[in-house]
This record gives structure tokens, sequence and C-alpha cells, in this order.
């Protein structure tokens, strides 16, 4: 898992403030939560900082493919077994007669989807990470034996 | 909606969109379903002694290996549907040959028990709506089955069970190695030691029946007070289970007696298997290992592994399984000396040497027909997929034209 200090370390670490943010730190912190690109942060696009920059990029690359709320798939490593389909209490209160149940998703208000033997995340929206009152819900991560859903 | 073929639990929830002749997408399918619905890369051809043919000559030819042969064998039938697979019982009849499928080295036994009645079963639609013990006992649904738990078993809410997982159901695993099942029972995996079933079940006993147990006292005391608190209980039966104490159920049946609340389900893996036993138990009696002689003869001697083994075969017929590749290679030597015939909508191993090669439809996708779940229930399966590939009934209807 990604650290703030381990972002803040490959920054140029002057608080040069150029990028709006305060400090170097605070721009480190809106970068793990993705409201800043690193682009944004000018004085690393110059060539004495370009190591540090192909560095940062690399470690935020698997956070591209993520939801607002974080949410990765590992497609790699999913099965389509369907346990989180189930499990996610906003599929099961949106969807009472078919996932609630272990059936097939028979409405588009559900979440997780399995599309061709790999789980699909939609309507991102309804997630209860999502918004002002977020919780840390885990429902979909437990029952992964594979660990192919993973919140960054 | 489209019933999948990729394992027993034979899913009829699938959406599949179609697109000029071929699968384009599937949805509600896992992963093991939707490749083996998806069709295979390499497609069997027709042929004869390795000679590309067409498939009425390779239909002739395999007549005329299984009418000289002395003491022909059929092998295979878990994948393929109800319909063919009583063809081939009757194609065994008329030859007088043996017959046997993959069950007499998987589920054969627990199934044999559970249709003559001697262990409680249940649907799984009971375990879905009741169930709140759920033991996986030898067996990795999660791998296996990949859609059980989420299904029937421990996630989805029933009737009785509205709060699901959650705080309704506990699942227990009973393993050699921390499967991916495993992992989902989290604090009620019991670890073993290999072929420790027997052992384990005789200290389960002596805790139910208020002795101390043997070993593990422990925790075998505290799975003992689980169980005996369970409303509706289920025991997944896998391989693991069925190998480690194989012909002696009689440990089974004293625990199962000490456990009224208790259902056992075995789990199979090949989509019909269950079916070919029901078929042949119908006909026969027995559920695997026959042989055809005007009589009905039901002897260990009959399994496919010992007819290999001892080299009782002089001819043999192949559908829809793999013997090259699931067996031991001392066992399967002896398919080098005899003409082997085989019928698969892919290329194995086995197509390979096989001496005729007779390409089939991939049932429940390109050919219809019936399947048996494996808690018994009859499954519709449909056609979703239109092309000239014949199904497996009906080459065997033509073979049986022609012997």
């Amino acid at each position: 898992m990604l650290t703030v200090m381990e972002l803040y370390q490959l920054l140029p670490k002057t608080n040069c403030k150029k990028c709006g943010e305060s400090t170097c730190m605070a721009f480190a912190v809106a970068l793990l939560s993705r409201k800043r690109k690193v682009p944004e942060c000018t004085p690393l696009l110059e060539e004495n900082f370009k190591k540090q920059r192909e560095k940062l990029e690399a470690l935020l690359l698997p956070t591209a493919g993520a939801e607002e709320t974080g949410l990765i798939v590992h497609t790699e490593l999913c099965t389509g077994c369907g346990n989180c389909v189930v499990a996610c209490p906003v599929d099961v209160a949106n969807d009472p007669k078919g996932a609630a149940i272990g059936r097939a998703p028979s409405n588009d208000k559900v979440i997780f989807k399995v599309v061709e033997g790999k789980v699909v995340a939609s309507n991102i929206k309804e997630c209860r990470r999502f918004g002002k009152s977020k919780v840390l819900c885990y429902a979909c991560i437990d029952p992964c034996p594979t660990g192919a859903i993973e919140f960054v | 909606m489209v019933t999948c073929t990729g394992c027993a639990l034979l899913c009829d929830d699938i959406e599949i969109v179609v697109e000029n002749g071929r699968i384009k997408e599937i949805r509600n399918a896992c992963r093991r379903g939707t490749s083996r619905m998806k069709g295979c890369v390499n497609r069997l051809i027709p042929s004869i002694y390795q000679k590309p043919s067409d498939i009425d000559s390779a239909i002739r030819k395999a007549a005329e290996i299984l009418k000289s042969a002395k003491s022909p064998m059929l092998f295979g039938f878990s994948n393929s549907t109800c319909e063919a697979q009583v063809r081939g019982i009757g194609l065994a009849r008329k030859l007088n040959a043996m017959i046997d499928d993959t069950s007499s080295f998987c589920q054969g036994m627990l199934i044999e028990k559970v249709l003559q009645k001697k262990f409680r079963t249940c649907s799984l639609e009971d375990a879905r709506n009741r169930a709140d013990v759920l033991i996986y006992w030898g067996s990795d649904a999660q791998d296996s089955q990949p859609r059980h738990l989420s299904r029937f078993s421990y996630f989805p809410r029933g009737e009785s069970r509205q709060r699901g997982y959650e705080e309704d159901r506990i699942a227990i695993a009973i393993d050699v190695r921390e499967s991916n099942t495993a992992k989902i029972c989290k604090g009620h995996f019991y670890r073993i030691p290999l072929k420790g079933d027997r052992e384990f079940i005789l200290a389960l006993i002596d805790a139910l029946s208020g002795k101390v147990p043997s070993y593990d006292t422990k925790k075998i005391l505290e799975l003992a007070g689980i169980l005996k608190k369970a409303e509706f209980g289920m025991v997944f039966a896998g391989i693991g289970l069925t190998y480690s104490i194989k012909e002696d159920t009689g440990v089974l049946l004293t625990l199962g007696d000490l456990l009224p609340n208790f259902h056992i389900m075995p789990m199979v893996g090949h989509y019909n298997m269950r079916g070919f036993n029901e078929s042949l138990f119908r006909e026969t009696g027995f559920v695997n290992r026959v042989k055809f002689n005007g009589n009905v003869i039901h002897e260990d001697k009959y399994s496919i592994l010992e007819i290999l083994k001892e080299k009782r075969t002089d001819a043999l017929l192949v559908i829809g399984a793999d013997p090259l590749l699931s067996l031991p290679g001392t066992v399967v030597k002896h398919l080098s000396a005899i003409p082997v015939i085989c019928i698969d909508p892919c290329t194995t191993l086995t197509s390979k040497i096989a001496a005729v090669t007779i390409p089939c439809a991939v049932s429940g996708v390109e050919s219809d027909g019936t399947a048996v779940r494996m808690d018994g229930e009859v499954i519709k399966l449909s056609k979703v997929v239109e092309n000239n590939y014949a199904s497996d009934e009906i080459i065997l209807n033509r073979l049986m034209e022609a012997v």
C-alpha cells in the first residue's frame, strides 16, 4: 500500500507553492487521494528531476484505473465467482430478488456485475465509500479469496 | 437465459450475446464457465489413423472397430447430455461391452450411497434457504465450482436465513491445505494431515457422543459444539474426503446418525457426472463399473483404471473425457496398444493418439438436451449457436445403427 511519505520523498521538497498547495507534503497528500496529478508540480518537469518524476509516475501507475472511491478490480486475479456481487450490501438492497439471493443481477442498479468471467464495477456513486457520509466498508474485499478487489 | 455447462452447478442465469453465429459476450458466468462456453481453440477434425477423413467414414470405421473387438469398453460420458448417456448405455448393452465413467475415480461411491438413500441429502435451494452450518470437507468449492458459495451456500440470503453470511451462517472448512474456500471460512478452518479424515471423523464421533476425543481435543470439542447447535447443516463432501475414506463409508454413516440435522452433498466436478450415475442406476442398479453380457455384472475390476492396468480391453471408445491426461502414466500405457475412438468437440491429448476421431457439438452451447445438477435436479440445456456439428447423442445414435 502506497504511503504519503513515499510520495513526499520523491517531490522537490522546496515548498515553492507553484502548484497552489502550501507545502510539498500537502501536494503529496493530494496526489495520494488522486485530487492532483504529477505534472501539476512544475519544478518536477525540469530535467534534473527526471528520475524522481519517472519513479513517482511508476508508483502511481497502479492507481490509474481506480474509480472515484478508489476501487480497483485486478482482472487477472478475478475468477468471476460472484461472491462480491452477492455480498455487497448495496447490491442486496437494490436487487433483493436477484443478487441478494445469489442469482444474476436483475437490474442495473447493482455495483458489481460479472462480464466475461470477470467482475466489473459500475454505479460507483452508490458505493458506501462514496460521498459525504462515506463509511469504510469492506464487504466486497473480505469475501474475495484471491484479493482481486482493492481500494487505493 | 442460458444454462452454463462449466461445472455441476449448471447455473441457469447466464446471458449470452451472439453475433454472426459466434458468442460475443457472456455475462454472469464465472471464468471456468465462460471458457467452456466459448468453445475450444483447436477444434477436433474427423480422422482415421491420423489421416483427415469425413464424419461418415469415421463413424463407419468406429463401428467396425467396436464390432470386431472381443471386449470393447465405453468410457467418458460425464460431459454429455442425459440423452446421449442413455444412448451410450444402450450401445454398451448392444455390444456386450463394459461401460464406466469418470465417477469410478471420483465421487461415484458417495453418489451410489445417496441414490440408495443411505445418506440424507437435499436440494441446493434447500441449502440456500435453510442451511446455517456449512462444512466444506475435502472440497475447494471456491475453485472447483466457483459460484457455489455465492449462489447456493454461504453468501446469499435465504428464506429463513435473511442475514446471510453476516450473521446467519457458519462456514467450516476441513482440508489438508488452506484452499481458497478455507480462506473464506477464516476462523473455522480445520487442517488435517493427509488421509487423516477417518481419524478426524472418529474423534468427532467421540466428541458428539460425550467422550473426550483422542486428538486435537480443544478444536474437535469446539467443532462438535457448533455441529450440535445446527438447525440445518450441510456437508459438502469433496473428492478429498472420498479418496481418503475410500469404500469405508461406515464411519460417515455413524457420523450421520449422530447429526440428524445434517445433509450430505457430493461435490461433483463434471457437469453431468451425476446424470450418468442416475441413468445407469435406473437401468442396472449400479452407478458405474458395469459389464453387459446379456446380464449385468458389476465389479471393481470393470473400472477404467483396473481395465487399463490389467489390459483387459481391446477397443476403447472415449466420449467427452481425456484419460491420457487425467489418469496415471503407468495405467494409460495400454492405450497405445489398442484402437481408441475419441468423440470430443476439442483436440485433446487422447484424440492425438486416437485411431478414429469424431468431432461433436459443445453440449449446452451448440446442442440442447438435459443434464443433472449435483443435487439431482434435472436442468434443461439450450442451443444458442447454430453450426453443422452433430451432438454426441446423434453420433451415438448413428454408431448404434452401424454396429
